[in-house]
């Protein structure tokens, strides 16, 4: 898994690649809180090489999202590939983290 | 009468010979030149024990005198097996086999799922197999064992008739040999494999008819007669019970392969892992708690499928329980979320995760564990299910690419008797080049090698001794390429540089090597009756190269898990010109035989020499030339032409049951 991240105009993308799983779960976690703490609290997680996700990965962003609201902001994920899509469906926190098709356009109405 | 004159043969050969080989080691060895003379004797060891073998082999040759008559309500099924040959040629066979006259369902097994032979065989109302989907790519596929398996996965026949795609069958091939199957413990007929587009000097040496008559029914008068892959009428029930008692073998092997390496995966997943997880190492402890449980439950001999359905228990148990978890984390952070008002948490308040969620999330595919992969590995490795094979249950063995011969060996370790019925009841197409030629031969030979080096016969359970050295005398013969090139070396070496592996050329030697070599042939005439084998014994030296490289890759392959290299026999004849590249070493080797004469006979006359030495190694020079000699025709063998008046083949070598 790597993550990486550029800031926008509006908002930090967040780049998670690889699987998101138990392992790496953690390390989005500390590396989101970095971010915020960097000054970012409008968050993107493009989730385009994310090929896989599971309740340790989507617990891990949860605490992200809590962690940015806490911060005055907010994190949207975007790119959402096939598995990651079922995972959000079955637990039906696509009601809570709306999936956009890309990184600009999440953020593109506020 | 003839059993007592060949058993009286058996027996001089035997007495030779020991007499000859003893003398060779006791009294005979040149100790000064014991880099020649050591491994000629080895060599010639080798050869006597060879002959001792076919001794052995010819000593219970049985004659039969046909089947009794078939069950009339016996099923069977045809099977053609096919990979890319010509289509023309499988559907020949097809309709051929489809003629045969006991009721039958006649099959075309395509491993090249051609859809013109599919449609081909519907228009001709055959059979059509292909693999099914569980042979999925990254499964291996087991060639010509994988076809007959996945197809004995999609018929029902009680008998299986094997026929490769050239091997046309005549009417009543069922009619002759349905009635061995009234023993209830004969599981396989075969029948000699005969070539029709062969000249009669047969200059590839196609035909085997030593192996197809005096070997294979010397080996079924010790019930070891074996599948050479078609012409073969084998029992369902007795595959089967080999697939079955393969798979729990396999099963148990694999499920403690798996326990073994447990603790190691485990122990590294813990180091690997930041534990600041406790429910990760909590997850880990209970892993290895039902690993360490289902190995006692294996040494105390509880059932396969009750030790992993358990392990599976606990472990989905454990992995549910951390799944739960995250799912816990993750609603008490929305509700935090929420609690912030911060903004709205979707329209209906806080989504609750669902009970069948929490299950889905914690199956195989999207498991947590999944992300110890080490751990994963060994967990999906104690099932019974297989996972490594495209089906569980394999009744063709896939140890060696000659599956026939393996799973006859098998056959016979479980106490299944087999029949050899000499009567040619297929004709088939050999090679028509050298290339294709060498390329079946060294498959062969890998194939037998992978066998003895797998499952050597002489400690294989269940076998009897005679069984084992029957088996062990097919794979001895080829071992001959290393003697070969000894038999080669050591004329060379006396001729070029007057070093004589033996102590001296005298009365001793001539008054024990000669009765020797007599018998020797004398026992190869007796045995043959007529049949031409000196082709065979030109073969068996003249293509060390090909015997030699099937020993290397086949324990390059067993050991050290290294492809054969395998390719498939094509039955097209291969074109291009004469190809001498094939026989190099076979060239360089002749060359040095003639020079070496040369040179011997100039030494001679200088009186550098001795007149019997160089007499001897002359001769041997001579016979080793006219070994090779065969080679030349063969790659100048320009490919079968039909005789100008063509008579049919068929009533004059068709014997009715036996010699």
């Amino acid at each position: 898994m790597e993550f990486s991240y550029e800031v926008k105009d509006s908002y930090a993308e967040v780049k998670a690649d690889g699987r998101l799983n138990m392992v790496s779960a953690p390390k989005l976690r500390e590396f989101v809180t970095d971010v915020i703490a960097g000054g970012s609290n409008r968050i993107v997680v493009n989730l385009e090489n994310t090929a896989f996700m599971d309740s340790s990965g989507l617990g891990a962003l949860i605490g992200c999202l809590k962690a940015a609201r806490h911060a005055g902001g907010d994190l949207r994920i975007a790119a959402v590939q096939p598995q990651v899509k079922m995972v959000l469906q079955l637990t039906s926190m696509d009601k809570v983290l709306t999936a956009y098709t890309s990184a600009e356009e999440a953020f593109s109405n506020d | 009468m003839t059993r007592f004159w060949t058993r009286l043969v058996v027996v001089l050969t035997i007495i030779t010979g020991v007499n000859y080989i003893a003398w060779r080691w006791l009294a005979s060895l040149n100790w000064d030149a014991w880099w020649i003379a050591l491994p000629l004797v080895i060599a010639e060891t080798y050869s006597l024990i060879d002959v001792m073998l076919f001794g052995m082999t010819v000593w219970n040759l049985k004659i039969r005198k046909g089947a009794p008559e078939p069950p009339a309500d016996a099923t069977v099924d045809v099977f053609i097996t096919t990979y890319n040959e010509d289509l023309d040629m499988v559907l020949t066979t097809a309709l051929a086999a489809q003629k045969i006259r006991h009721p039958h369902s006649t099959w075309i097994l395509d491993d090249g799922a051609r859809p013109e032979l599919k449609a081909l065989a519907e228009k001709h109302g055959l059979g059509y197999v292909t693999r099914s989907e569980d042979w999925t790519k990254d499964l291996p596929r087991h060639a010509k064992a994988g076809n007959l398996n996945n197809a004995l996965m999609q018929t029902d026949g009680e008998f299986l008739l094997i026929l490769d795609a050239d091997q046309i069958p005549e009417p009543d091939i069922l009619e002759k040999t349905l009635g061995y199957f009234n023993n209830r413990r004969v599981a396989l007929v075969q029948t000699p494999q005969y070539f029709s587009n062969v000249p009669a000097d047969d200059p590839l040496g196609s035909q085997a008819p030593l192996f197809y008559g005096p070997i294979q029914q010397g080996k079924d008068g010790w019930n070891a007669a074996f599948f050479c892959g078609s012409n073969a009428i084998l029992r369902r029930e007795a595959l089967m019970q080999l697939g079955l008692v393969g798979y729990v073998k396999e099963t148990e092997k694999s499920i403690r392969r798996a326990l073994a390496a447990s603790r190691q995966a485990i122990r590294q997943a813990r180091k690997s892992t930041d534990m600041d997880s406790p429910l990760v190492a909590q997850v880990l402890d209970e892993v290895e708690a039902a690993t360490v449980e289902a190995q006692q439950e294996l040494d105390a001999g509880m059932a396969l499928s009750e030790i992993t359905y358990r392990v599976r228990r606990r472990v989905d148990t454990a992995v549910q329980t951390l799944v739960q978890a995250d799912v816990e984390a993750l609603q008490s952070d929305l509700e935090e979320i929420a609690a912030m008002e911060l903004a709205h948490v979707g329209e209906a308040g806080v989504p609750v995760v669902a009970d069948d969620a929490v299950q889905r999330m914690s199956a195989r595919d999207w498991s947590p564990l999944g992300a110890l992969e080490s751990v994963q590995a060994v967990l999906d490795a104690l099932s019974v299910e297989r996972n490594d094979e495209a089906q569980p249950v394999m009744p063709l063995a896939t140890i060696s690419v000659t599956e026939d011969m393996a799973t006859a060996m098998r056959m016979h370790a479980m106490g299944w008797q087999s029949v050899y019925h000499h009567e040619i009841l297929a004709y088939g197409l050999a090679p028509e080049d050298l290339k294709t030629m060498l390329t079946q031969r060294l498959r062969w030979a890998q194939g037998t090698i992978q066998v003895l080096l797998r499952e050597n016969p002489l400690v294989q359970k269940g076998l009897k001794i005679g069984q084992r050295l029957m088996y062990f005398a097919t794979m001895w013969t080829y071992l001959s390429g290393f003697a070969a090139v000894i038999y080669f070396a050591a004329p060379i070496i006396y001729l070029l540089l007057g070093i004589l592996p033996v102590t001296s050329l005298s009365w001793d030697f001539f008054i024990r090597f000669i009765p020797f070599m007599v018998v020797n042939q004398l026992l190869f005439a007796v045995a043959g009756r007529g049949i031409p084998t000196w082709r065979g014994q030109q073969y068996s030296l003249a293509l060390f190269p090909t015997w030699i490289k099937a020993c290397t890759t086949a324990a390059r392959n067993v050991w050290f898990g290294r492809p054969l290299g395998f390719a498939v026999t094509p039955k097209a004849r291969q074109s291009g010109g004469p190809s001498w590249s094939l026989i190099q070493p076979q060239i360089v080797v002749s060359i040095l035989l003639a020079v070496a004469a040369v040179v011997g006979i100039i030494r001679l006359a200088t009186g550098l020499a001795e007149p019997l030495g160089t007499l001897v190694n002359v001769a041997w020079v001579i016979f080793d030339l006219v070994v090779m000699s065969i080679l030349v025709r063969a790659v100048l063998y320009k490919g079968y032409e039909p005789p100008a008046e063509p008579a049919d083949p068929a009533p004059t070598e068709r014997k009715p049951d036996g010699v």
